[in-house]
């Protein structure tokens, strides 16, 4: 049967799309052993969507990779439930032994050890485990700064670690996948897209995310401006201090002590993009790790956050 | 940020910006997405924050820090490598590749250039036309751009001076009349100040041409991909069952429908196209930036890396081509070195047989070379193992670029636009015998081997090769022994010790080495051949199993003290310049068949060592 392409796709995100599709497909033809690393955020589920068009009408042909932090929303493991189920995954979860047993958590040790060791440290030894040489992720140039430089195929020498002056140039789409022994990529298919352009694609395409993103009544705790949904009592409550009540949604996933919500009535995918268009705060203004130095970003991404 | 939804029509635009260190880049494009109103709230507290820390513009918001991106390039104060920013205005969206103006980093904008269909080259306003500016527009042209903006930046700093401006203009004209751009927008603004930048500025009531922003949004940068001839490279097999084969890839140019013929360039053969799968299942077309995946009628012969074309305007094929190469790594491109090239997704070993001249990319003049450094750019010979597909570079820049990466260290090293195809080579065909190496082989009852002995000078390769040789003579082999010193009184007596012509020595010795394999003899070479691309290019000379490299390990110490001719204590004493182990490196082999440490060990009993495994290797 023929059909025609969704009129709803504009050009410019046929031709994301179509990049990232290529991305995708490159990485498979590339590498011995691919993995696609599903946060369960919004940017992972598109890169999700994109992969399962680039390789129909066969099945995703490699695994996806979960670092759980034993911190993750409880919306997230159970949307993260329903979507293997839905689409079959081969999905592996991960969580940093060592880190559990020493019982690391962001409220003790606050949001660098816990970035440190649950997520940083537990990709690295995902990674090495099951001897990935690449691994597929959601991040986007147009996030932060240090981003910015960033290469669709990123070279990290043994050890992953980022060089970020020995990265390879990347001329007309040509890319240079080789890689010696031990050594890895992490690739990012959605290097060109913008926030809005991810919005525009999970209009366009109906892509399911984690209710979270939408808008919903939700117990929250007023905390240095930010607004904390506590989503399980380990975090404990200050003297007189209460969750109230407030209709609010999230930006980005993460860990719940560690990502503030916004108060918004934004209940569809059109009204979060209406509420996009007349933001005033950048993305990342809703993850309390990104502030606790300068250029952090960049320092994590040498040691090997993704 | 702007409610409007981007009106369809002008779609995307890729550019880039150029300009030299002070010219104001940065503060342009800061410029820009600032008055766009794309600036979130919590970046320009960032800003103001980093503005007291870093800015170069005392009290002011330094809009030149919304772009410059990584720590240590923003305590030097200078842009270090490609940064792409994303800006949408309610007519477009924009890609812009920030890409530095440092005098070393050609690459960078190279880079930047292969991925942008305009650039913006700025100028300042005070010095107008410098050796930069014919620099970037050299490189956007051997680039392949079309469309430039010529924007002559710190107007303010002329008193908005409109005769400046226009002498500026002659200036550009007179000097890019050579160069292949079909459309220059000449404007002048003030990055600092926002003049014609966004709005129309009051202080320049003489100019009366579109903004920075308005032309950006108004420019027709149609390349014609769609227009050119069918282009697919087949990125992907895609087989996940026995019921289905279909060829995954993204089309490079033209279009295609349901029920066309077309051929795989490298073999000919032809086939019709049955499917055509879109991200969205069947579709009945496709053209240029679509990613699919084709199914043929016929199951034909083809991988990742081949090309399909339509039988009436297919790609060249060819193993010899004529290219522009800029280099890019540290290590300088020596002609006869094995390089792996990518073309589209074929990668193939390569090397560039000679370098016709290099062009001075501030002068445009054109000079001899012998081999090619960091950000220098040559127009050479390439000789390709195999054959790929292709079109010249100023007629289909996906077809028609390629990359040369290093085979050691993996760096991408070179970026190449092909001109056309050298055709002297293609008509030559290797001469078939009726007797072949096989059959001598076979007379002689032997294995024809290149044994091939690498260390320093003075390590024992000679005296070890000729104790080795007159064993396997007595065991009634057929043998030849070559050396530096026959060799290089002959045929190679035209040589040097230069990095170039060691390459061109081994070169010949891999060459002559393989004349008397094919006669079946086992050949016996002792060279100090210090470089391993160089034993790699001799090893894939020959047949896998034919090469066996020995590693005459002696420690430069006890080299020295043998000093058999005396030529260390010359070294040492500076009169042989480019000596190996003393003013020349030796690069250890990291895979020989063979180590034979001489040390403590009489000749004899390395040449023993050697013999053991031989008789192993060789048999009987």
């Amino acid at each position: 049967m023929v059909s025609v392409s969704k009129p709803s796709l504009s050009p410019h995100l046929r031709r994301l799309e179509a990049e990232a599709i290529g991305i995708l497909r490159e990485t498979l033809a590339s590498f011995r052993n691919p993995v696609l690393l599903y946060s369960i955020g919004k940017d992972s589920s598109v890169v999700l969507h994109l992969a399962l068009k680039a390789f129909a009408p066969g099945r995703l042909p490699f695994p996806c990779l979960h670092i759980a932090t034993g911190w993750d929303f409880r919306d997230m493991l159970e949307f993260r439930k329903r979507r293997v189920a839905e689409l079959k995954l081969d999905l592996i979860v991960h969580t940093n032994p060592e880190g559990l047993a020493r019982g690391i958590n962001p409220i003790d040790h606050g949001s660098q050890v816990h970035m440190h060791v649950m997520a940083t440290e537990a990709l690295k030894q995902a990674l090495d485990a099951h001897g990935f040489d690449a691994a597929i992720g959601g991040a986007r140039r147009d996030e932060e700064k240090a981003r910015a430089k960033e290469r669709v195929f990123s070279h990290r020498s043994a050890g992953h670690i980022w060089d970020p002056r020995n990265q390879r140039p990347e001329l007309w789409g040509l890319f240079n996948t080789r890689i010696d022994k031990g050594e890895g990529m992490r690739v990012f298919p959605l290097s060109n897209w913008t926030e809005f352009d991810v919005w525009d694609y999970i209009a366009a395409e109906e892509i399911p995310l984690v209710p979270l993103y939408y808008a919903a009544l939700r117990p929250v705790l007023r905390r240095d401006g930010m607004l904390i949904m506590r989503d399980d009592d380990r975090m404990p409550l200050k003297p007189d201090e209460q969750a109230e009540q407030l209709w609010v949604r999230f930006r980005t996933m993460g860990d719940w002590p560690l990502t503030a919500a916004h108060e918004s009535r934004a209940q569809t995918v059109d009204d979060v993009i209406h509420e996009l268009r007349s933001s005033c705060l950048s993305e990342r203004a809703g993850r309390l790790i990104d502030q606790d130095q300068d250029a952090s970003m960049e320092r994590k991404k040498r040691e090997g956050y993704f | 940020m702007s409610n409007q939804r981007i009106e369809e029509g002008r779609g995307l635009l890729r550019f880039l910006t150029c300009g030299s260190v002070d010219d104001g880049k940065s503060t342009l494009i800061g410029r820009l997405l600032h008055d766009s109103r794309l600036i979130a709230e919590d970046t320009l507290e960032t800003l103001a924050r980093d503005s007291r820390r870093h800015g170069t513009v005392g009290e002011e918001v330094d809009l030149a820090l919304l772009v410059d991106g990584l720590e240590a390039e923003r305590q030097q104060g200078i842009t270090i490598d490609v940064a792409y920013r994303y800006f949408a205005t309610q007519r477009r969206s924009f890609i812009v590749a920030d890409t530095p103006g440092h005098e070393q980093y050609t690459r960078n904008m190279a880079t930047g250039a292969s991925n942008s269909d305009l650039a913006v080259i700025l100028v300042d306003a005070r010095k107008g036309i410098v050796t930069q500016t014919r620099r970037h527009a050299t490189i956007c042209s051997l680039l392949g751009i079309k469309h430039l903006v010529l924007a002559v930046n710190k107007i303010d700093l002329i008193e908005f001076d409109e005769a400046q401006f226009a002498k500026i203009v002659e200036d550009w004209n007179k000097f890019s009349a050579d160069l292949h751009f079909s459309e220059t927008q000449p404007i002048p603004v003030s990055a600092r100040f926002g003049d014609n930048v966004t709005t129309s500025s009051a202080r320049t009531p003489w100019y009366s041409g579109p903004t920075l922003a308005e032309y950006l949004e108004s420019v027709d940068v149609d390349y014609g991909l769609r227009d050119k001839p069918f282009r697919f490279q087949v990125q992907w097999v895609n087989r996940p069952n026995l019921d289905f084969r279909g060829f995954s890839g993204t089309v490079a140019s033209g279009q295609i429908a349901l029920g066309d013929s077309l051929v795989v360039a490298n073999s000919g053969r032809q086939s019709q196209v049955t499917r055509i799968l879109g991200p969205d299942g069947d579709q009945p077309t496709a053209s240029a930036g679509e990613a699919v995946t084709i199914c043929l009628a016929d199951e034909l012969d083809l991988a990742r890396g081949d090309m399909l074309v339509p039988p009436a305007a297919r790609a060249e094929v060819a193993d010899q081509l004529a290219v522009n190469l800029l280099w890019m790594d540290e290590e300088p491109l020596l002609p006869g070195r094995k390089y792996l090239a990518r073309f589209g997704h074929a990668w193939v070993p390569v090397s560039v047989t000679s370098i016709k001249y290099r062009l001075d990319i501030n002068t445009q003049q054109q000079t001899p070379t012998k081999k090619l450094a960091l950000n220098e750019i040559a127009f050479c010979n390439l000789e390709i193992s195999g054959r790929v597909a292709f079109d010249p570079y100023t007629e289909n820049r996906a077809t028609g670029a390629f990359i040369m990466v290093d085979r050691y260290t993996n760096r991408t090293a070179g970026a190449g636009m092909v001109s056309f195809a050298l055709r002297r080579a293609t008509h030559i065909h290797a001469e078939g015998f009726l007797v072949d190496k096989a059959a001598r082989a076979a007379l002689l009852n032997q294995q024809p081997q290149v044994i091939w002995f690498t260390g320093l000078s003075g390590s024992g390769k000679s005296s070890i090769a000729k104790l080795v040789e007159a064993a396997l003579h007595r065991d009634g082999r057929l043998t030849y022994s070559l050396d530096g010193d026959n060799l290089r009184l002959g045929l190679n007596r035209d040589l040097g010790f230069t990095d170039q012509d060691r390459v061109e020595n081994i070169r010949r010795v891999g060459e002559v080495a393989k004349l008397f394999l094919d006669a079946g003899a086992i050949v016996l070479c002792s060279f100090i051949s210090p470089f391993r691309a160089e034993r790699r290019m001799v090893r894939e000379m020959m047949a896998p199993g034919e090469f066996i490299e020995i590693f005459v390990e002696t420690p430069v110490e006890e080299c020295i003290r043998r000093d058999p001719k005396g030529l260390y204590q010359k070294a040492l004493d500076g009169k042989i310049p480019n000596f190996t182990g003393i003013s020349s490196p030796y690069e250890e082999p990291e895979a020989a068949e063979l180590v034979v440490s001489t040390a403590g060990r009489t000749p004899q009993e390395s040449a023993a060592a050697v013999l053991d495994y031989l008789r192993l290797r060789l048999g009987g």
